[in-house]
């Protein structure tokens, strides 16, 4: 680690003041992302600003009958709190797919949206990349690109975005409620994260002075039949390869809505809003799930070691629906992550 | 290999360093001044400045659990957050959740067992299992196992580190019910 000063913030703006001083500010929560990245080499701040002192970390209704996370509530915290797991349980399934629970304690929900991508050349100053250092291009095409991603990808980055948290922050269209200097503003969950482009050093749309202050889940209901199917290299304490959050609304056997997101697959959680409209209206079969996930993946690209991801991510969809149809994921045993 | 140096103490010339500050900590019930600089982990200020060796470092990167402590009753990695941050909470490191004299549960459940075999892991298991307990999530094997994967275990004494944990889970279960 490099050499920095500390200091801890106590309010809000006076953070934003702090952040926006310089460049080589960085605001540190839990540092399970940052911390590690800085012993790296990777991130070199050279003053920390400690916002765990912010009052950030309840979790409240919203006025419209939505859920308000705090910035800083952890991620245990999250997922296991009472209304979270009744209301929104594919994300308090999702949180505890992800990490292990002593990281899970120490991770905030604004930390889990900001952590950067775990693509292997990122991590290896030794090698190209783009992210780390933009122009000296991309390693991981034409490298080792097992992890990498498939969809949304450009010629300088295919780094994939590794959380699942905002994989089912996506599918249930969540807002981020963000501070700057210019006052607040409230971000669809979608533009939130961006693809890699031409500049994938931006992992976000979030401003170098700004700060993610809650995340807000609308009043809407997706907790009878919802799945966050999980597939990685082992069965626990592993990013994804390919994850899925897939919920849906049913009139019978009729889907009245859908959502559908995939993690481990793009430089963002990769929502299918075009898919999520072939599922609509149409009766909850496999057939119709094939459709969909044809749909996600026809513009798949792979590069080599990661190809198979494309067929895998085809079939965690189709899993995912049939499993949110049959309503066999519960509340309860959301921390039983194992891919029936 | 370079050998990794220690950041000197309080008093030595650091040349070009920002100065250390006085950060206090309550660890096992007890308050510890330090004099550190912001870049000191939680486990390097056990290991290095307080002599609380155990609590391991194994990949100091959050991904072994070998430094597992308690933080206001959480299991955390100690590796991944800085002694300045836990100013004002109350850590609990294995060396206060009990004494060769009057073990935690825990720690005699994983010596009946034989959960462990060069017993580096032990410390971060023991501590991650106190939590789990407290916890209350986990109540099956397959739970156990689950809500465990945070600690890694290179010997592979995994099936008695479940074995012990369910032991003293359910023990405390059935005096509960008492």
């Amino acid at each position: 680690m490099n050499s920095f000063t500390y200091t801890r913030a106590t309010a809000v703006d006076a953070a934003v003041r702090e952040k926006s001083a310089a460049s080589s500010v960085r605001f540190v929560a839990g540092g399970t992302n940052l911390l590690d990245l800085m012993k790296e080499n990777i991130e070199r701040p050279t003053r920390l600003v400690d916002i765990n002192h912010l009052p950030l970390k309840t979790i409240d209704g919203t006025p419209d009958g939505g859920l308000r996370l705090g910035a800083l509530a952890t991620n245990a915290d999250t997922a296991w709190h009472a209304e979270v797991q009744r209301r929104y349980p594919l994300l308090s399934q999702a949180i505890l797919a992800g990490a292990s629970p002593q990281l899970r304690n120490m991770a905030t929900n604004g930390g889990n949206l900001l952590q950067r991508t775990r693509c292997y050349y990122f991590y290896d100053l030794t090698t190209p990349c783009n992210k780390r250092e933009p122009g000296s291009g991309c390693s991981a095409i034409g490298g080792y690109n097992r992890v990498c991603g498939v969809l949304g990808t450009s010629e300088s980055c295919i780094a994939t975005h590794p959380s699942d948290m905002c994989v089912a922050l996506a599918a249930l269209d969540a807002t981020v409620q963000v501070t700057g200097k210019n006052g607040e503003r409230t971000v669809r969950f979608a533009d939130f994260h961006r693809l890699p482009e031409d500049q994938p050093q931006f992992d976000n749309t979030l401003a170098p002075d700004e700060i993610v202050t809650a995340i807000d889940l609308p009043n809407e209901d997706f907790s009878q039949h919802f799945s966050y199917l999980k597939l990685r290299d082992r069965t626990s304490y592993a990013f994804a390869l390919v994850s899925v959050a897939a919920a849906l609304q049913l009139d019978g056997t009729t889907i009245r809505d859908a959502r559908l997101a995939l993690g481990g697959v793009a430089h963002k959680p990769w929502r299918d809003a075009a898919a999520e409209d072939l599922l609509k209206g149409q009766p909850a079969t496999e057939e119709t799930f094939r459709k969909a996930a044809t749909a996600v993946v026809q513009q798949a690209k792979g590069y080599g070691h990661n190809t198979f991801k494309i067929e895998l991510a085809k079939r965690a969809i189709v899993r995912a629906l049939k499993q949110a149809a049959e309503g066999t994921q519960t509340a309860t045993d959301v921390f039983l992550n194992s891919n029936p | 290999m370079t050998k990794q140096t220690t950041q000197a103490p309080l008093g030595s010339p650091a040349i070009a360093l920002p100065p250390t500050s006085v950060v206090t900590l309550k660890i096992n019930g007890e308050e510890r001044q330090l004099h550190i600089a912001p870049w000191t982990t939680l486990l390097d200020a056990l290991r290095e400045y307080l002599d609380l060796t155990g609590t391991k470092k194994g990949c100091d990167h959050g991904q072994c659990g070998a430094c597992t402590v308690l933080v206001d009753g959480r299991r955390i990695n100690s590796c991944l957050t800085l002694a300045v941050m836990q100013e004002g909470a109350d850590i609990t490191t294995i060396e206060g959740l009990g004494t060769e004299q009057n073990l935690h549960p825990l720690q005699q459940a994983f010596i009946d067992h034989d959960a462990f075999q060069c017993g580096y892991c032990t410390p971060g298991q023991i501590c991650s299992a106190a939590a789990l307990l407290t916890e209350g999530k986990a109540k099956t094997t397959a739970e156990i196992r689950e809500l465990m994967s945070g600690n890694v275990c290179r010997c592979g004494a995994y099936t008695n580190i479940v074995a012990a944990i369910e032991e003293v889970l359910t023990t405390q279960k059935v005096q509960r019910h008492e």
